[in-house]
């Protein structure tokens, strides 16, 4: 096969690898945080409110050199390899700040959910976790599925930072490419756009898909 | 927002209180907790010794930081204004009855918006990096992106503006162009004002991006910094520091301007949630 191309494929797979990895990673995160905003122990509420007031307030670039030259110096390495060890710690940095999205993000989807809702809830015995877990969260992730889609096709964009820092994606494959191809740099860049309109258009026509079959309007 | 927030959960019983309260303690020695490991760990890593921070005291220091600092905002201003202008330009070119104006307008919107404003900044500098060198890569990096993303938020506002306003001004004979430069574009930006300053938030810690194209920002001198003094950990803690007032500044003046523009009257951006 033309060694570009599969140059280029191998850094699709990185950037999918870093985005399915993030992705999974930061609904679960941004989910547990909105939980803490909403609970009932104040310190948690605090806890989560501080984090996503710093970490949103700072530039993904300086959160993922945080983790990938920080964390070293805490002993936190993953992996035999030094590319699975920054492949990990991108993950990571990806899902600490898109977590703090994600997690606004449901707390006005978790807002809009009528009051009478968790309070039928309560009437019939349940306790906070599950208010949140069977009634009011499973609503407030329906209703908040445009939102949602663009924190997380931002986040497809965002994974092309983790390219500074040692991992093997588009945009550090488009790097190795013009260094070979240096007499091509203006194909090989609209080749890379192109990947990654194609992946963000087909983002989001999965959200569209969606947001026709479940979205709730209020 | 509040409001609603705060009837998921009862006034605590007694029983309710209790576990609070143990909640609250086990929460508080988790975190005191993985606070004391990082401290210890950082302590271990002979990051927190003062010869590691001793560097901050000196002049130097001091000024390759802020000169890093103000290069950061160099760039976050130029990108801003010509972002703006941008916006406008594209919102209105969207905007425009012919067909043949605004589908080439859609068409580069799209494109422009689809992509990572890193691979922007990368085109900019690695087709006209010699000719306009670092500086201008990031800002029209920053400046295409971020001029799409104000365009379509510009042109919401202006499509939310009531139809009413502008077949008014339309009968009282005001040409288009003046319609929208005089009825339709005021309402606009007043509405859409929060979102506006929110996305030159994004903008501003998008030009930290500068650093991989080594452009000598904020982040480029404290990576500098940490690498010749050997204590990256404290100056990424001061650059942290540092980045994270701009935003909050920012952030305040978001604020105000939100509150100030609420008093006026201003076109309604979505349809009436209702609030309960």
């Amino acid at each position: 096969m033309n060694p570009l191309i599969q140059t280029f494929l191998s850094g699709t797979w990185g950037t999918l690898a870093l985005f399915g990895v993030t992705l999974i990673g930061c609904l679960i995160g941004g989910t547990i945080l909105a939980a803490m905003r909403v609970s009932p122990v104040p310190i948690l509420r605090g806890a989560a409110a501080a984090y996503v007031d710093v970490v949103r307030n700072t530039p993904l670039t300086l959160v993922m050199f945080f983790c990938v030259f920080g964390l070293p110096y805490l002993d936190i390495r993953f992996g035999s390899t030094a590319g699975m060890n920054s492949f990990v710690l991108a993950c990571i940095a990806l899902t600490a700040y898109t977590s703090c999205f994600i997690a606004e993000t449901l707390r006005s989807g978790i807002a809009t959910v009528p009051v009478g809702q968790a309070e039928a809830a309560r009437a019939v015995g349940l306790g906070f976790g599950q208010v949140l877990g069977y009634v009011v969260l499973p609503q407030a992730f329906r209703t908040v599925i445009p939102p949602l889609g663009s924190v997380i096709i931002a986040m497809l964009k965002n994974t092309s930072i983790a390219s500074a820092f040692n991992n093997r994606e588009l945009i550090s494959a488009m790097r190795n490419a013009i260094e070979v191809r240096g007499d091509i740099v203006i194909p090989l860049l609209l080749a890379t756009a192109l990947i990654y309109l194609v992946l963000a258009l087909g983002l989001g026509r999965v959200f569209a898909y969606l947001e026709k079959r479940m979205v709730i309007l209020r | 927002m509040s409001a609603p927030t705060q009837v998921l959960f009862d006034e605590p019983g007694p029983r309710a209180r209790r576990l609070n309260v143990i909640l609250s303690v086990v929460s508080v020695v988790l975190l005191l907790g993985l606070i004391a490991f990082v401290v210890w760990k950082f302590s271990d890593a002979g990051q927190l010794e003062y010869a590691k921070w001793e560097p901050f005291t000196y002049a130097v220091i001091q000024q390759t930081l802020l000169a890093g600092m103000w290069a950061t905002i160099k760039v976050a201003i130029v990108a801003t204004i010509l972002a703006l202008v941008v916006g406008v330009v594209f919102a209105l070119l969207r905007l425009a009855p012919k067909k043949a104006v605004s589908l080439p307008a859609t068409l580069v919107l799209e494109v422009f918006r689809g992509v990572p404003v890193l691979l922007l900044i990368f085109a900019m500098f690695l087709v006209f990096g010699n000719e306009i060198g670092s500086f201008w890569s990031v800002v029209f990096g920053l400046t295409l992106y971020n001029g799409m993303v104000i365009a379509e938020i510009i042109r919401a506002g202006i499509l939310a503006v009531p139809r009413g306003q502008s077949e008014a001004a339309m009968s009282i004979g005001l040409r288009s162009s003046q319609t929208m430069r005089l009825i339709l574009m005021p309402q606009a930006v007043r509405a859409m004002m929060p979102t506006l300053i929110a996305q030159v938030v994004v903008l501003l810690k998008d030009s930290a991006l500068g650093f991989i194209v080594t452009y000598q920002d904020l982040l480029y001198q404290v990576n500098a910094i940490g690498r010749s003094y050997n204590n990256l950990l404290p100056t990424f803690i001061v650059g942290a520091v540092l980045f994270i007032i701009i935003n909050m500044v920012v952030a305040a003046i978001a604020r105000y301007l939100e509150k100030r523009m609420s008093q006026k009257t201003a076109a309604t951006t979505a349809p009436d949630k209702g609030t309960d």
